[in-house]
């Protein structure tokens, strides 16, 4: 469990970091979204106390970072800038940190294995493809069987078969109770991995909440509706709060409505329907809405 | 590489983190780059090496050089040679040792496994100051022997480990290699740049004392003992004039040095952001 309280961190005269406080729950996997340069890894870097905060607080498991005896049976960490000795071996890089907690080599090469990095464990880590880049970072990340993950951007440069992999792997360690804290750039990453989600923009918090519920504040869903009768359906369904469109002939777009009580005014008044459809606006779009004046660098204004 | 992610192993014993795992795991980051066995073997050659050569060169001249030439030649001078070269390697994997964590982000590894960070800098100062000083005294010891070996054959310059002050010389001259070596990392830590920690002890040991020239000779008599390069030196000198210290001064007056180059890196580490 992570818990930020009021988080602050000035770089010179630029605020990192502004304000933030969230709670990282065990037992699932906490997304944290924002545009690149939002604060992610530096809150990341907060808590693992690698930079001081300028004020305000953050604890894992009820403590300082730096207080636990054994830190990475608390938390394992990937962070997004690579923090490997691109001289040592995969091997030696596990075996040098896990000896920092009196771990053994059986450890360092069952997680070898359980990253897939077996055949170039003894060979130079700066020879690594981005993508064993990460795998090595997600066996660093587990050495110590830790309570909290922390990762920063972990499907970066993995294949489509890495990225299947890492999202079994996280729900798979939420399950087991473990805290899983995963920040992203890319929401529709989030929209399938992801259970909470934390949201920001330029350091400071946009949104605490549920990934179901997020996409429903930030636009309405929309029931879609084919019928040959949709003509008749429209005047039946429209209200004071619902609108509908239509594209096509057959085809309506309503917005007000769930699904059930379009559904049950069609059945009862003889409608034949031959689709209907909850259409959610995507993950993308909510967070494109929701940041939509948090992104400190914007396109449109060049484009 | 599978696609379905299979569970992960639990850990039975997670133990603490102690300063003797951490000189541990350093022992293992040292001896793990090809970059440290490198400058270790380079060091060692050296040592040894120049020594060899000098002793030669000194041995076929010897008949056609002068009462005064011959005078002036020490076979001290002559079996330290190479340390004056070798310091050029140490120096480097001391910089390095450090360097290299902040330039390839290992770093924030090391201090996410140590967050406390101070045992890291300890554990990098004991596992260095041991390796090269248990590399080092055998090398010194070799090159005092290879070069006495070859001017013996020619009967010249000669002296033994029980001459007074000598072991003591040859010990000091792989003292010397390490606490300079020392000295070089906590200068690395200080400015966590590769090319800016060469550059600090190639100007503070190399550049600088020749510049102390353009002072009037009495301030040169009264600073330069003083200045690390011959506080250093002073360990490993066989006899010590007026103007410079005593291989126990030098001794001395190089570990202050050590200690406060150590002490500010230990205060700028916990300080700065990674």
């Amino acid at each position: 469990m992570i818990e930020a309280k009021s988080l602050t961190k000035d770089y010179g005269d630029k605020r990192a970091v502004d304000g933030l406080s969230f709670t990282v729950q065990p037992g699932v996997v906490t997304g944290f979204l924002g545009p690149n340069g939002s604060g992610k890894s530096t809150t990341m870097r907060l808590i693992l106390g690698l930079d001081r905060a300028t004020s305000g607080d953050v604890t894992v498991n009820g403590k300082h970072y730096r207080d636990h005896k054994a830190p990475l049976h608390e938390v394992g960490a990937l962070l997004e800038a690579r923090s490997v000795h691109t001289g040592r071996s995969a091997y030696y890089h596990l075996l040098a940190l896990a000896q920092t907690h009196g771990v053994g080599r059986k450890r360092v090469d069952e997680l070898i294995d359980l990253v897939g990095l077996h055949e170039v464990a003894r060979k130079r880590a700066g020879k690594f493809s981005l993508g064993m880049g990460q795998r090595l970072g997600i066996a660093t990340a587990l050495l110590g069987d830790p309570h909290t993950l922390l990762l920063d951007e972990p499907v970066n440069g993995l294949d489509p078969e890495g990225i299947h992999w890492i999202r079994n792997l996280l729900k798979g360690l939420a399950a087991e109770g473990r805290a899983v804290f995963v920040s992203s750039h890319l929401m529709s990453e989030m929209a399938v991995t992801a259970d909470h989600l934390i949201v920001i923009g330029r350091g400071k918090l946009i949104a605490d909440t549920s990934v179901e519920e997020f996409v429903r504040r930030a636009s309405g869903a929309i029931v879609r509706v084919r019928s040959p009768q949709a003509t008749r359906l429209r005047e039946l369904v429209l209200g004071p709060d619902v609108t509908v469109k239509s594209d096509e002939p057959g085809l309506l777009e309503i917005s007000g409505a769930s699904t059930e009580t379009v559904g049950d005014l069609a059945a009862a008044n003889g409608i034949v329907l031959h689709e209907l459809t909850l259409l959610q606006a995507s993950l993308e779009e909510a967070f494109m809405e929701l940041t939509r004046d948090d992104v400190e660098f914007r396109a449109d204004v060049a484009a | 590489m599978t696609a379905l992610a299979p569970a992960v192993p639990r850990l039975q014993n997670v133990g603490r983190v102690t300063q003797a795992r951490v000189i541990v795991s350093e022992w293992t980051k040292l001896h793990s780059l090809r970059s440290t066995r490198w400058s270790l073997f380079v060091a060692v050659v050296l040592t040894i090496g120049l020594p060899a050569i000098f002793a030669a060169v000194t041995s076929s001249h010897w008949g056609h050089m002068s009462p005064h030439e011959r005078a002036n030649r020490h076979p001290l001078d002559i079996a330290l040679a190479g340390v004056n070269l070798s310091q050029l390697a140490v120096g480097v994997l001391g910089v390095l040792v450090i360097t290299g964590e902040y330039a390839t982000g290992m770093i924030r590894a090391s201090f996410t496994a140590v967050p406390r960070r101070l045992p890291v800098l300890w554990a990098k100062i004991v596992v260095f100051a041991i390796v090269s000083f248990v590399l080092m005294l055998p090398s010194t010891l070799a090159a005092f022997w290879v070069s006495q070996a070859i001017l013996d054959k020619h009967h010249i310059l000669q002296t033994s480990l029980s001459a007074h002050g000598v072991l003591r010389s040859v010990a000091g001259g792989a003292v010397y290699l390490m606490l300079f070596g020392v000295f070089c990392m906590a200068l690395g830590a200080i400015v966590r740049n590769t090319a800016g920690g060469i550059a600090a002890f190639v100007a503070l040991f190399f550049v600088i004392p020749p510049l102390l020239n353009v002072f009037p000779t009495s301030w040169q008599n009264a600073i330069n003992p003083w200045i690390p390069n011959s506080a250093f030196r002073a360990i490993f000198q066989l006899t010590h004039g007026a103007h410079s210290l005593s291989p126990a001064g030098g001794l001395a007056v190089s570990l202050g040095y050590v200690a406060f180059a150590v002490g500010v890196a230990a205060v700028l580490l916990v300080r700065r952001d990674t």
